[in-house]
């Protein structure tokens, strides 16, 4: 990469990624948003109100911790974690929604929506809406409802309204769908989009929210390594993590950095969400959806295709539209591990450190796996444990039994 | 002229407004499409809007969604609909798939009823905008609206239609500010689709107030027809809406109808011509009189 790092553009454009496909209806509550959110940006209140949440409610910094019994067995660099399982409800959510929270409360809402694939997203959402005391529902697949029925029920107990939606896969990318049926209906609705998806200026506020996981994690490796890391990891569904704990290096040219998608079982097309999986016909291709113009998995005539990964939370067709750009600018890798190397690295984890990661950042954990191989002990690796997997005990057991 | 401006000034010389019907291409198959096509030409239907099923229509209500599912099960396709439309309009692409031995009625306006193809962005993106454009006109396509696009993205598209005098249709919304409605003014071509209300495609009992005033903040900035649509599903509602607009556009109600007669069948498809006659008895309601 050369020259400095500036996207997006004002029009929400990622190079050619990114931009507004919408319906016209919603251009007005985007362009309301997007004032809004500069405005809030730019007040020093709405800063101090949102960093005190996210010291005192949330609990961050959240630690950067070295797995000393994970590197010894990988037999190869130090490998640290980002522990953003342990932020409040369990995930990075948390961040983004703290920020869009008090955005909305700003904006005067009185309703908020929101989409859940792993139904952490949702989960933080609801908290968010309990703490501020906005109304609050959560569009969500039945197919997720059933794998992650945990926060379904935490959701439930948080004052949400969770809403089935049946149609399509059942999983998040319909969740996205319904919730903006629901937005084009309720235009006084505040939409709060979970990842680094969707219409300007989602990508890039979400990106915002999450730059934290960064931009302490470098602070951070200083303290602890005198040094900045060789390698960063974190899987990329949406992309939001991946996001969060990369943007604040993407300037330093020495960092290499690795996005870890869903290999799902198979590189056919249907078998996995690995956007940029180079298997023939198996991979996806640019093009439009919910909003954005991004890589996504599609059929010939342009029908977005049906996705698996044993992750509710990657288990989706289409990547952030930065994601797009930072792919083809070369400047971040992007890698997919199976269903089958996730469990195992999920059991992996619990073993050797204690930490029962999510499904989704059992992905990144899986992929140290091999990056070890390939690097020396004096190298220093970060992977972003971007979620807990209390959430994910049930499934995965059902799933290692079998 | 294009076909859309020849229609719009035949209606409006003889003092009618138009009707629009929209149905969802391959619901349930292509063959069935085209013989309600030609129900809904014969009925008098002015416009014809042509939908391209899409697998994730977030802009559409239960109606249309599930029309596009039952499209995309039959295995519908933007080429074999564009092959369709160049059948009915007579031209050098008809294909045997389509084309059947000849009812012995000759459909009125096949050649001069302006076609519009009402789509998500992506399949059309997926198969190239000029190879599309190109395809499109050859086949007698004459506008087309894309749920998903505003004149901020549409710069490209935009210059390749316009080369192909092919018309790029856009929605203005309730929610659209004067100065946005400038902007898509300044850019729309054929005619302006306004929409009646917020919210998905589908039938209400009662129309938006806000009609009326939002035809009138859009005539302000242009001078072509306006046609207003969403939630248009009974006589009275099409009389209410030709009292202040150009032109009114029924789809879900229209889908709805062809969806019921499937669900009677329970199984089997029902029979083309059967389908096509029952949907031209219902347009035939609401069409009269004017």
């Amino acid at each position: 990469m050369t020259g400095p790092y500036n996207y997006p553009d004002p029009s929400g454009h990622f190079g050619k990624y990114g931009g507004r496909f919408v319906p016209e209806t919603l251009m007005a509550p985007l362009e309301e948003l997007e004032r809004a959110y500069r405005e809030a940006q730019a007040d020093e209140k709405f800063n101090e109100e949102l960093d005190a949440l996210l010291k005192n409610y949330v609990g961050r910094p959240t630690p950067l911790f070295f797995a000393e019994r994970l590197t010894r067995r990988l037999n190869g660099p130090k490998i640290y974690l980002k522990r953003e399982d342990l932020a409040h409800t369990g995930a990075h959510k948390i961040n983004n929604c703290l920020g869009q929270g008090l955005l909305a409360r700003r904006m005067g809402k009185k309703r908020v929506i929101a989409e859940t694939g792993a139904g952490q997203h949702g989960v933080a959402t609801a908290t968010v809406c309990a703490l501020l005391g906005l109304e609050c529902e959560i569009y969500m697949g039945t197919e997720d409802m059933r794998r992650q029925e945990l926060n379904v029920f935490r959701m439930r107990l948080l004052g949400a309204t969770v809403t089935p939606v049946d149609s399509g896969s059942r999983t998040l990318k319909d969740a996205i769908n319904e919730a903006l049926r629901d937005w084009v209906t309720n235009v006084d609705t505040y939409y709060l989009l979970g990842s680094v998806l969707g219409p300007h200026p989602y990508p890039v506020m979400v990106r915002d929210f999450q730059k934290i996981i960064g931009h302490e994690a470098r602070a951070q490796i200083l303290a602890c390594e005198g040094r900045l890391p060789d390698v960063l990891v974190a899987c990329v569904g949406g992309g939001s993590n991946a996001m969060g704990l990369l943007y604040d290096f993407l300037g330093e040219g020495s960092v290499r950095m690795v996005g870890v998608e869903a290999g799902g079982r198979g590189h056919a097309l249907g078998e996995h969400a690995a956007r940029f999986i180079d298997a023939e016909g198996g991979g996806g291709r640019p093009g439009i959806l919910q909003g954005t113009y991004s890589y996504i998995l599609q059929n010939d005539d342009g029908q977005i295709s049906l996705t698996h990964s044993v992750s509710a939370g990657l288990d989706y067709a289409a990547i952030g539209p930065e994601h797009a750009l930072l792919h083809d600018l070369h400047r971040v890798e992007y890698t997919h591990v199976s269903d089958g190397e996730a469990l195992e690295a999920f059991q992996l984890l619990s073993h050797l450190e204690g930490i029962i990661p999510a499904l989704e950042s059992a992905h990144a954990v899986a992929y140290l796996k091999r990056l070890a191989t390939a690097l020396r002990p004096d190298q220093v690796v970060i992977a972003n444990l971007s979620g807990r997997g209390d959430k994910d005990v049930a499934e995965a057991v059902r799933l290692i039994k079998n | 002229m294009t076909r859309i401006q020849k229609r719009f000034e035949a209606l409006r010389q003889s003092g009618r407004k138009g009707f629009i019907a929209y149905l969802t291409a391959g619901d349930p198959s292509l063959l069935h499409t085209d013989s309600i096509i030609r129900a809904l030409l014969r009925a008098g239907v002015d416009v014809l809007e042509v939908g391209v099923p899409f697998s994730d229509p977030l802009a559409d209500g239960p109606v249309i969604q599930r029309a596009s599912q039952r499209a995309l099960d039959a295995g519908t396709n933007l080429t074999k609909i564009l092959k369709m439309v160049a059948d009915l309009r007579g031209g050098s692409e008809s294909t045997s798939e389509h084309s059947r031995p000849d009812s012995g009625v000759v459909p009125v306006n096949r050649e001069d009823t302006p076609f519009v193809l009402f789509s998500y962005l992506n399949p059309i993106w997926q198969m190239g905008i000029e190879t599309f454009a190109c395809r499109s006109r050859a086949a007698g396509v004459d506008g087309v609206l894309l749920t998903d696009l505003i004149p901020e993205e549409s710069g490209e598209i935009k210059k390749v239609f316009d080369a192909h005098d092919l018309d790029l249709i856009f929605l203005v919304a309730p929610t659209s500010t004067d100065e946005r409605i400038r902007k898509i003014c300044s850019v729309a071509r054929g005619f302006i689709y306004a929409v009646s209300r917020t919210g998905t495609t589908g039938a209400r009992e009662s129309l938006s107030e806000g009609v009326e005033n939002l035809v009138q903040r859009i005539r302000r900035f242009t001078s072509l027809p306006i046609a207003v649509g969403f939630g248009i599903s009974t006589r009275a509602q099409v009389q209410s809406v030709c009292k202040v607009a150009d032109a009114a556009v029924v789809g879900s109600a229209i889908v709805r109808r062809i969806e019921e007669q499937i669900d009677a069948n329970r199984g089997p498809l029902p029979g083309a011509e059967a389908l096509a006659r029952q949907v031209e008895a219902f347009v035939g309601e609401l069409l009269t009189p004017r």
